[in-house]
């Protein structure tokens, strides 16, 4: 794999608009008085696989958010395939919002604890309009890609641990072949073969699909062994 | 023992009208005020009605107005919890304030002026104790929904194509429901003592119908002439009975509260 190209985003952003892709353009947001992203450009082109880095505040995971129209910017916009994305969220259809998908950092506290693991899989199916058994075949065939076995399937995920429901997070994540796979600090919490292993199965879903991945991690050695390019975000304005 | 009291006091009310038929309106004049023996348990009140008999046809109305009054509260309250937790914004200012303008009014003053709207029935007293007592319900309701309606798996579900009505049903609700059915449990006792209330000031059912209030009311005038039991009997039944449920209760949530708290916190 060759060696990534790097760049800095935020602040002077670039004006040029592509039309393929996921983009944030010019993208601020605040909490408060607390200036989060300060006018960010961002873009992700299909295949490709994108690093993102940054001190600890600098806006990435809420970068991410936007990008996974979970949150709309105060500034700026996303533009997804070249068409303006206007707000987020249940604003958008369904259609839209399963195009993108988010691996977040704790795999805990992204699957409610009520559902067994094949359930967790299978729930964008069925909240889409897929029909039981149908969903839980295609949810079954996603978890033996991810290397769950069918017994952890029926499992509650208290009972399972960080690695296997990371793998049913990255399995419902990749249930509706979304475009754009966003992955927040996804491997952090994982063992080395766990985390190598989930990085194999969706280089393969990005070779077959020819999806861009967003990768954000404090992994300096998982970053470049991945990422075609970085962006560095810059710190938070007034650290 | 709580548990066998309750469930006593529970068979004793279904099985009283077979077991024990009331003719509530009968009084026998030539036996008033009698003292406890084994014709009559309790005695007798000053009407000559067998005062263990009425009581326990007291204790029917009693948790039987509870029970519903309880259930109407948990569902108003839980529909403006669940409005004001989960449209957010201006709407739940504009909920929330309205809680706190009622909450802010004594409450038994509250439910004597709906009852004095309304026709002396069991279902003013069931429907004045049922709005005003919701309000704790929807603070914990809209409360539960505030801090998972944020929870990643939320997002998850939202970026999994989930409609809104798809993340109440699935993922809200059943998270607050054990909540909510624990806060009806703990209003029940409550809301009987709060029948009983309203029966004692004369707001309750007609005063020939046996409720405990109502017993406890006519008794106080019999107390005087040291026929005591005709007010303590009645008032000892519905200790034994709330205190028993209170128990229950209590012992419901130390079991029900950590589970879930671990399951959401894990």
């Amino acid at each position: 794999m060759t060696a990534p190209t790097t760049q800095t985003m935020g602040g002077t952003g670039s004006s040029a608009v592509p039309s393929a892709g996921l983009a944030a353009h010019q993208v601020s947001l605040s909490f408060g008085r607390q200036s989060v992203l300060d006018r960010v450009d961002l873009h992700l082109a299909p295949g490709e696989t994108v690093g993102l880095r940054g001190p600890s505040g600098s806006g990435k995971s809420t970068l991410a958010r936007v990008l996974g129209l979970l949150h709309t910017p105060d500034a700026g916009h996303v533009t997804f395939d070249g068409r303006p994305v206007v707000g987020a969220r249940h604003r958008l259809p369904a259609a839209i919002r399963t195009r993108v998908a988010i691996l977040f950092q704790s795999p805990r506290a992204a699957t409610d604890p009520r559902l067994s693991l094949a359930d967790i899989v299978a729930e964008p199916l069925r909240a889409t309009g897929t029909g039981k058994d149908e969903a839980r075949a295609q949810a079954a065939e996603l978890a033996e890609l991810v290397g769950l076995t069918p017994d952890l399937l029926t499992r509650r995920p208290h009972a399972v641990s960080d690695g296997q429901l990371q793998r049913a997070c990255l399995a419902r994540a990749l249930v509706h072949r979304p475009a754009y796979l966003l992955c927040d600090e996804a491997t952090a919490m994982l063992d080395a073969s766990t985390q190598a292993h989930l990085a194999g199965v969706i280089t393969d879903y990005q070779r077959q699909h020819h999806a861009a991945v967003l990768l954000i991690t404090h992994d300096p050695a998982l970053m470049t062994r991945w990422a075609t390019r970085v962006v560095d975000l810059p710190p938070p304005a007034g650290s | 023992m709580a548990a066998a009291v309750l469930t006593t006091a529970i068979a004793a009310c279904l099985l009283a009208p077979l077991l024990w038929p009331l003719d509530q309106s009968a009084v026998d004049l030539a036996g008033t005020r009698l003292a406890p023996s084994w014709a009559h348990l309790a005695g007798t009140d000053e009407l000559g009605r067998d005062v263990a008999h009425r009581s326990l046809y007291g204790l029917r109305v009693s948790l039987l107005v509870g029970a519903v009054a309880a259930l109407v509260a948990t569902v108003i309250g839980g529909l403006v919890g669940a409005v004001a937790g989960t449209v957010g914004g201006r709407v739940d200012r504009v909920l929330m304030r309205i809680v706190d303008t009622i909450a802010a009014l004594p409450h038994l003053l509250l439910g004597i002026f709906i009852v004095a709207m309304l026709r002396p029935s069991l279902g003013a007293v069931i429907l004045s104790i049922g709005l005003t007592h919701w309000l704790s319900t929807a603070r914990i309701v809209r409360s539960e929904l505030l801090s998972l309606r944020t929870r990643p798996f939320i997002d998850a579900a939202v970026s999994g194509g989930a409609s809104r009505i798809r993340v109440l049903t699935r993922h809200l609700l059943p998270h607050v429901l054990p909540r909510l059915a624990l806060a009806t449990t703990l209003m029940v006792p409550h809301a009987v003592w709060h029948e009983t209330a309203l029966s004692f000031l004369g707001l309750g059912l007609p005063p020939h119908l046996a409720s405990i209030g109502n017993m406890i009311n006519d008794g106080q005038r019999s107390l005087l002439t040291g026929a005591w039991w005709s007010s303590i009997v009645p008032g000892l039944v519905l200790v034994a009975v709330t205190l028993a449920l209170a128990v229950l209760t209590d012992r419901w949530r130390d079991r029900l509260d950590p589970r879930v708290r671990a399951e959401l916190n894990l």
